[in-house]
């Protein structure tokens, strides 16, 4: 907290990451001589901002996107059309210096925790190496200074001198962890950093996450699919569907008032610990997540949507607030009818 | 002072190299392999010391079955086969090594471009290393030996230049794979700088196939260089090596009636390929990081 209020300074206004109409198109190569058939649209037309201090949980079904926005945010790749906003920079003006500056402030947290540590190497390289590269910290005090970050992860000294097939899987993602922190960064990607692990391991990398983000006034990104882990430890929620926002607001709100049948879909998936509930019937969503490369005309979600009408594969929904100044908006057509009806 | 070893001492507990090392003395036969090759190195290095008579000069009888005054006997022109099979060795362990570390270095470099970079220059390395690949290399020695003077230079400049597609292969490959590991993806995004990835995320991990081809390669370029000098195009007379020894045992006499014209030069070719190859075996296994042994 008291990190934030040093900062207070750059602006409140100013959002520390906004994104303005993202897309990600990857090209599909075919025929005898190579060219481009297609495209598949992993990002297709997404914005969204984060404030500083904040963590924005971003769920959805697998190859919905979500991943790809995480990876263009830290400049792995590069959006094939759209802006990405640090600070209010546009990212892709920034070159040379500055980048290399702003660079350690963007870190990113990965899935497997089993392939994003060198092998080779033992944990004072891995974690000293880019420290010492960008002369945040020197020769001298480098082992201390890790010491540090590896206590707030939760990891003894001895573990320095070790190997990355040492540890366990809730281990290795610490010290994935302590790598993104060890470059002092504002904003880390997490991208679904505890589905590879046991889920007793899942609540501790949370908890984690959870007390460091508020400890140093972190703001994250958190990607993932399980609505529990992704609504523990976020303030807001945004829900992606076949590469656009549904529905994004408070993680309270959207848990609370689901209004895209996604949405709602997605919630009622999640498996309620409680014999008594056994028979309560579920409404789960039939069919295939659609193709990213021939997305359905209008609303994506309309083929499997169970409230579906005629405008739903005409007119493309834009995301649009329930009521104003809720900060709560959808991207559904058939909603925002039945809400205009019940409240005229 | 005290306190600063004391701390480095508890971080690193056994270095990487001695955990390779230790594995490796248990693979009975690469030990075995790497005596007789550091023995058999030290005769090769040592031959002016050790040789008996000078190689190339004519020092008794012609055939001279071994004798205590010639070791191996002598050759068909009455030099001493010991000595000459003491220098034919040097010469030989010279060409394979040199022709491996040109291989080696090539391979490598057009291996990680290739691979890393992708798109064109991936593209035009990759034809460039097909079209090495599916050419003959004897003709391409014959007709480099009708250009140049053929000898020992010309042979591993022409064996290094062979050899190379085999590796850049195999490291392109291996970049390939390594290039989308998580762990070179979050060295980019910490902003490492292109050689601290190349040189110190990717290429520490593909060292261990590189060195166990590499071994291969050895051996091949050995055998490569005793065939070459066997046709008369490696090697030339006077010098002795393991190849044009070989070549003056052509007749059927000396096969049936003078096997120390051709046993000795042959055996060790035999000993030398088969111990770099347990080595490269044994390397294999050790450099392994992900083993617990």
């Amino acid at each position: 907290m008291y990190c934030n209020e040093g900062r207070e300074n750059t602006g409140v206004s100013v959002p520390l990451i906004k994104v303005e109409s993202m897309k990600k198109y990857y090209p599909i190569k075919g025929g005898i001589l190579t060219h481009t058939t297609g495209y598949v649209k992993a990002v297709d037309g997404v914005d969204f901002s984060i404030m500083e201090g904040e963590t924005l949980g971003l769920v959805g079904e697998s190859g919905c996107g979500k991943s790809t926005i995480g990876r263009q945010l830290v400049g792995l790749e590069h959006p094939t059309e759209g802006r990405i906003y640090y600070e209010g920079k546009d990212l892709s003006l920034i070159k040379g210096d500055e980048m290399n500056k702003i660079r350690t402030q963007l870190q990113m947290v990965f899935q497997d925790p089993y392939s994003s540590l060198n092998p080779r190497k033992h944990i004072f390289e891995i974690l000293s190496q880019p420290m010492l590269y960008h002369k945040i910290s020197s020769r001298k005090t480098v082992e201390k200074d890790i010491v540090k970050i590896l206590d707030m992860v939760g990891l003894p000294r001895s573990v320095l001198g070790r190997y990355p097939h040492e540890f366990s899987g809730g281990q290795r993602q610490r010290i994935g962890i302590a790598k993104a922190l060890s470059l002092n960064p504002r904003f880390i990607v997490c991208d679904e950093p505890v589905s590879a692990l046991d889920v007793s391991i899942q609540a501790q990398i949370l908890n984690l996450l959870k007390s460091l983000q508020k400890e140093l006034g972190l703001t994250l990104l958190f990607v993932g699919h399980g609505l529990g882990a992704v609504n523990y430890v976020s303030d807001r929620i945004a829900v992606m569907y076949l590469g656009k926002i549904v529905e994004i607001g408070q993680a309270k709100e959207i848990f609370a008032n689901p209004v895209h049948p996604y949405t709602k879909a997605l919630l009622n998936a999640v498996p309620i610990p409680d014999p008594k509930e056994k028979n309560k019937e579920h409404q789960l969503l039939s069919g295939e997540i659609g193709s990213s490369v021939n997305p359905p005309k209008g609303c994506r979600f309309h083929p499997r949507c169970p409230y579906a009408a005629e405008i739903c594969s005409q007119k493309e929904p834009g995301l649009l607030e329930t009521f104003a100044g809720s900060g709560h908006y959808v991207a559904c057509p058939i909603v925002r009818a039945d809400k205009e009806e019940i409240n005229g | 002072m005290k306190q600063r070893n004391l701390v480095k001492k508890d971080i690193v507990s056994e270095s990487y190299f001695q955990t390779v090392f230790r594995r490796f003395r248990q693979h009975r036969l690469a030990a075995v392999s790497l005596v007789i090759l550091i023995v058999l190195g030290a005769a090769a290095l040592l031959a002016p010391v050790i040789a008996p008579y000078d190689p190339n000069e004519i020092v008794g009888g012609f055939s001279n079955a071994p004798s205590r005054e010639f070791w191996l006997g002598t050759d068909q022109i009455g030099r001493d086969v010991f000595s000459r099979l003491l220098y034919a060795m040097r010469v030989s362990l010279l060409v394979g090594i040199l022709a491996t570390l040109i291989s080696t270095a090539v391979g490598v470099v057009l291996g990680l471009i290739a691979g890393y970079f992708g798109k064109a220059a991936d593209m035009i390395i990759m034809r460039f290393t097909d079209m090495v690949m599916s050419f003959p290399y004897i003709l391409l020695v014959l007709v480099a030996a009708s250009i140049f003077r053929p000898g020992m230079w010309s042979i591993i400049l022409i064996l290094g230049f062979v050899d190379w597609p085999g590796i850049a292969r195999l490291v392109r490959g291996n970049v390939l794979s390594l290039r989308e590991t998580n762990f070179v993806k979050g060295n980019i995004v910490a902003g490492m700088p292109l050689r601290h990835i190349l040189f110190s995320e990717i290429l520490p991990n593909t060292v261990a196939p590189i060195l166990v081809y590499a071994t291969s390669v050895l051996a091949l370029s050995m055998l490569d260089e005793a065939a070459l000098s066997f046709l008369g195009m490696g090697v030339q007379p006077p010098t002795a090596s393991l190849g044009n020894m070989l070549n003056g045992a052509q007749s059927l006499t000396v096969l049936t009636k003078q096997p120390w014209l051709w046993l000795p030069p042959g055996l060790l070719i035999v000993v030398l390929v088969m111990a770099i190859n347990f080595i490269g075996d044994a390397l294999r296994d050790a450099l392994d990081p992900n083993s617990r042994r």
